[in-house]
């Protein structure tokens, strides 16, 4: 089908929305970035003060520095998820999700173009929370490829979930339910703070059924080359939660589940 | 040539309501059709299958030959919604709003069509404003202006004007009807049948998610050969033989009477001569819309 008017391109519905999103957030980015960079900020500051000195969660670093790359992966996350729930469950809220249901984006448009605004929001506030904490301790970088896939995987899988829960939702309570209820224990539960060889045996094996554990174990493997399970099992974890959960999306987007009656 | 739009069997339900039992029908390419019908008719949802916001329970719909499931892509990319509902994204000026509504559709460097859009719908003054600052009458032009970007063929207005004051009405009715004019397809449900009975050729009754009427509109209007006599008399006494034709009484002598045929107001007159009354005033006017919409809703 020819264009109508203006000058016609393939995929520009997928790069308009995607900025579309990207806008969203970035016009708001006190809410949307530097308070989460702020909190995080303020987790380092009180568990680091408290703590340091008595813990020692890896051989030969120091509590400060362990603690960085998994409050930043925890921003990274919880930002990914936030984006696109909050961004879908207000458009459905007010209506004008119509605006991006009218147009002839494909499913994968769609999809890949809420996805990929949640991974931009988490990483640039995972790159807030490091720009802010390297101040603090010096930081090593022993393998940053392996903690930028993490990086990637991690805020994929949050994004991909913020996508179903935004779809799900049909009111703010039931987005607090995911937020409360899965996404912050299975953050807090998931060596952010600590590291599982410090549990008891119980809860270090649970610890191994919670994709999020794999995901801060695997990017602070990028940082000091040390981690509680082997990197490339992490990372196999962690890119089948995604592909899974990516399909999942998909699927929901393409049936129109609760988009389209 | 494809129809703009055709609807075959078209049903929708949800649960043990049923929204729309069956709706056949087809648009050509140029029409400005009107689809009216009380709440509830199923208007919208007719709309809204063919927009892809809703998923028929059966039947097939297509727009300008491409079917909205199964060639959602392209149906979608030749037709332009403006929804019933007042809705607008909080965050983009009425410019933004309107560029990434473009760009939704893969359309880049669009700023000519957009301006010409605004400048017709006089929003160019507000271009910079963002839409929390706009009064509803303004947000209802944002709305109209977002389904034009793409200066798509078929354009379908739900209940465009539901709240929006003369200047808006009028300004939209002139920009409409060029678009049709210059072969654009338009679809429109209103409640303002004097509009429906201005604009559209040609007219679908919906009720109860069944057509009830459908054909041209000078067909619709002359489905009913009866006229009405407004008078206004001296001295006010009405002759008895004409008293069973009044349907309306008005102050200092002023009736209105029913007749079956145009052929009855000599009739009348010759009633009001013999009664050596005198008329002051007189006009004869047709049934308009909303009475034919009326007798058609009470026979279903």
């Amino acid at each position: 089908m020819n264009p109508v008017t203006g000058e016609y391109r393939p995929l520009h519905g997928f790069y308009t929305l995607f900025y579309k999103e990207w806008l969203r957030f970035w016009k708001v980015s006190v809410q949307t970035v530097l308070a989460p960079v702020l909190t995080a900020l303020l987790f380092l500051l009180v568990f680091a003060h408290s703590l340091r000195g008595h813990v020692e969660a890896f051989p030969g670093v120091d509590y400060t520095a362990f603690l960085i790359p998994g409050l930043a992966m925890m921003s990274v996350l919880q930002n990914a998820f936030a984006n696109s729930s909050s961004s879908l469950m207000q458009s459905k809220m007010t209506g004008n999700i119509v605006f991006v249901l009218l147009p002839p984006l494909s499913h994968g448009e769609f999809f890949s173009a809420y996805l990929l605004a949640a991974v931009a929001r988490g990483l640039v506030v995972g790159c807030g929370v490091f720009a802010a904490a390297v101040w603090f301790v010096d930081l090593p970088l022993a393998h940053p490829l392996w903690a930028f896939l993490f990086a990637l995987f991690g805020s994929g899988i949050m994004g991909a979930l913020g996508i179903i829960a935004g779809i799900y939702s049909d009111k703010v309570e039931q987005l607090a339910v995911f937020q409360n209820f899965i996404i912050l224990p299975l953050t807090f539960l998931s060596g952010v703070f600590y590291s599982i060889q410090s549990l008891p045996p119980l809860w270090q094996w649970l610890s191994h059924f919670n994709p999020i554990f794999y995901m801060i174990d695997g990017f602070r493997y990028g940082f000091f080359g040390h981690a509680d399970v082997q990197p490339l099992l992490s990372l196999a974890i962690v890119a089948a939660c995604f592909f899974v959960l990516s399909l999942l999306t998909y699927w929901l987007i393409q049936t129109g589940y609760k988009l389209r009656y | 040539m494809t129809p703009a739009i055709q609807a075959e069997q078209v049903s929708k339900s949800y649960g043990k309501l049923q929204a729309l039992a069956g709706v056949s029908l087809e648009i050509p390419q140029g029409e400005f059709f009107g689809l009216l019908g009380p709440n509830g008719a199923g208007k919208t949802t007719l709309i809204n299958i063919l927009a892809g916001l809703v998923i028929a329970s059966g039947g097939s719909a297509r727009v300008m030959g491409f079917d909205v499931r199964g060639q959602y892509r392209e149906a979608r990319r030749v037709l332009g919604v403006v929804p019933q509902e007042l809705v607008f994204d909080p965050f983009f000026t009425v410019r933004e709003t309107l560029t990434i509504q473009s760009g939704y559709f893969g359309l880049r460097n669009n700023r000519g069509w957009i301006d010409e859009v605004m400048y017709h719908l006089d929003l160019t003054e507000k271009a910079d404003a963002n839409m929390r600052a706009l009064s509803g009458g303004m947000k209802r032009r944002v709305l109209v202006a977002q389904a034009l970007v793409h200066k798509p063929p078929v354009i379908v207005l739900d209940e465009p004007t539901a709240g929006v004051d003369v200047e808006l009405r009028q300004a939209l009715w002139k920009f409409v009807r060029r678009l049709n004019h210059d072969g654009h397809t338009v679809v429109l449900t209103t409640h303002y049948l004097e509009e429906a009975e201005a604009l559209c050729g040609r007219i679908a009754m919906l009720k109860q998610g069944r057509i009830v009427a459908l054909d041209t509109t000078q067909n619709l209007l002359g489905m009913h050969a009866g006229c009405y006599v407004e008078l206004r008399i001296a001295p006010d006494a009405l002759p008895p033989a004409l008293v069973p034709l009044v349907v309306e009484r008005r102050e200092g002598g002023g009736y209105r009477l029913a007749l079956k045929d145009y052929v009855e107001v000599e009739d009348v007159m010759a009633q009001l001569r013999t009664a050596q009354v005198r008329v002051q005033e007189m006009e004869v006017t047709r049934p308009d819309l909303e009475e034919i919409f009326v007798k058609i809703m009470s026979r279903h």
